[in-house]
């Protein structure tokens, strides 16, 4: 089955929101500069680069996106998946981008373009991670 | 471009076999390498003061020194960034030997990827605290796990933009092959291929990589020793002068897992290497008399083309289906073979072939070689006779 995420001290607020089935990005508190700062980054650091906050903030995003590119991984097999996944690079609608997996959709109708939105596939043991469909018209 | 007495010169060569069993540490394999490049040199294994690898390589400084009899190292740096540092362990000997800061310093890389570990296959032992890139944590659950996955996802964007071909990539690899099938030192001597083979080879990665356009997993240790013109005028080899080597490590980008800044279908870092090495060197990668470009996967060296300045964007697969690149063309690629053809000592032995055809003793030797241009991506270097 799907591997775990692997939670590092700077990270595991994005694996943890999974678990509530939210999808969320990261970004920095930078009142102390007089200004909020809006930028969103990925993937997550534990400082900002631009005001250097370590005053983390979570916001939730659109769980849209548009896919760049994709790969199925045949020889060898990705390692805890019975069936190889579509993997995917995807730009998300607030401009980052994001790898993940696009599920619903046939190998052989995979392009680049396709509008994707965030759903949650469990993990080998009992985790959370986000995962692609496409936008339901 | 001034010949000083105080210039960088590669003036020693070394390698192991390249296969896919060494049948010994790669420890030894290191130790080999180094003191065959010493022999080459003419240098005493006691004079090395200075030592460079980069990440990715358990081979260990401590161990080759207790190996190799080394006195004292008044330098030594392992770079991050994996194979992408290869060009950039040229940019930091020069600096440590002009700078005065040692005099003697060996570059090395041993690995045994085949036969010890699978460098090709998904490592599920591996720090995602390290290594120069997120793809452990941010790939290895959508089961992108492999070297090739992440190329995939990388170029993918670059192919689809351009229109390129499976069929443009396989002209990539037939021309490495074929360079290698005339190199009694590559794997793959004696064995070119087809465009037919290329596209009847098994898919590794859909929908880009198949097996011929993937480098290998070898098992093999090379070695460099670089110094400076007034000392390498007393050694046994003609000198491969380091006209500039110059490195770009940008804001926000990774190694092959680079997905996250900026436009994925050009190699920001490679246009910044340009830019340095023009400024530097007064000549532009494109304006040497061969090129050595780091091959782990066909795609990458497309866009290293474009990178580097050989092309516009887009244009590297006409650019080398037209020619430019074979033996007899504007600027051969990789003479040896190259990863894909020669053997994937990440890119170690592209240096070697470098050295080799500024001396006028490769196996693939082009006819005038005044200058050559090595590059990995974020780094680049010059060589000059």
């Amino acid at each position: 089955m799907r591997p775990d995420p692997i939670l590092r001290i700077d990270t595991a607020f994005f694996w943890e929101a999974c678990e509530r089935g939210e999808f969320v990005a990261q970004k920095f508190n930078c009142a102390q500069e007089g200004e909020a700062c809006d930028t969103l980054w990925h993937p997550p650091r534990p400082m900002c680069p631009k005001c250097h906050s370590t005053e983390k903030e979570v916001q939730q995003l659109s769980g849209l996106g548009t896919v760049v590119s994709w790969c199925v991984a045949v020889r060898p097999q990705a390692f805890g998946f019975e069936e190889p996944p579509i993997a995917a690079l995807i730009e998300l609608d607030e401009g980052l981008r994001f790898v993940s997996n696009i599920e619903g959709v046939a190998e052989e109708d995979m392009q680049p373009g396709i509008r994707v939105q965030v759903a949650f596939a469990d993990t080998s043991g009992g985790k959370k991670v986000p995962v692609f469909k496409p936008v339901s018209e | 471009m001034s010949k000083t007495n105080n210039q960088a010169a590669i003036v020693g060569i070394g390698q192991t076999e390249f296969s896919k069993d060494s049948g010994r540490s790669e420890q030894q394999l290191a130790a080999e390498a180094v003191i065959a490049a010493c022999k080459d040199a003419g240098i005493n294994p006691e004079e090395i003061d200075g030592c460079i690898t980069y990440t990715i390589d358990n081979s260990d400084e401590v161990d080759l020194l207790r190996s190799v009899g080394c006195k004292e190292l008044n330098y030594t740096v392992r770079l991050p960034q994996g194979g992408a540092a290869n060009a950039a362990t040229l940019y930091h000997a020069k600096n440590a030997v002009e700078s005065g800061v040692c005099d003697v310093v060996v570059i090395w890389r041993a690995m045994n990827e085949r036969s010890q570990y699978r460098f090709g296959q998904p490592t599920v032992s591996i720090s995602p605290d390290a290594n120069g890139s997120t793809f452990i944590e941010w790939c290895f659950p959508f089961g992108a796990q492999t070297p090739a996955t992440w190329e995939a996802l990388s170029c993918g964007m670059y192919l689809d933009q351009y229109g390129v071909t499976s069929e443009d990539l396989g002209n990539l690899a037939v021309l490495m092959r074929k360079h290698a099938a005339t190199n009694p030192n590559a794997w793959f001597y004696k064995q070119p291929i087809t465009l037919d083979d290329h596209q009847n080879s098994r898919w590794i990665v859909k929908p880009w990589l198949r097996l011929l356009d993937c480098c290998q997993e070898s098992d093999g240790g090379v070695a460099i020793i670089v110094t400076r013109m007034d000392k390498a005028k007393d050694l046994k080899q003609t000198p491969a002068r380091l006209l500039s080597a110059q490195y770009s490590f940008l804001f926000n980008h990774e190694i092959i897992s680079d997905f996250y800044e900026g436009d994925v279908t050009r190699l920001a870092f490679s246009e910044r290497v340009t830019e340095k090495l023009i400024a530097d060197a007064g000549i532009a990668p494109k304006d040497t008399d061969i090129a050595m470009i780091y091959d782990n996967f066909t795609p990458q060296v497309l866009r290293q083309l474009e990178g580097f300045g050989y092309c516009g964007l887009g244009e590297a697969k006409d650019y080398i289906a037209d020619g430019n690149m074979e033996l007899d063309g504007k600027t051969p690629l990789s003479p040896n073979g190259g990863l894909i053809g020669e053997g994937y000592i990440h890119g170690m032995n592209n240096i070697t072939e470098a050295v080799r055809q500024i001396r006028g003793t490769a196996a693939n030797q082009v006819d005038n070689v005044e200058t050559a241009f090595i590059a990995s991506g974020v780094a680049g270097a010059i060589l000059g006779k």
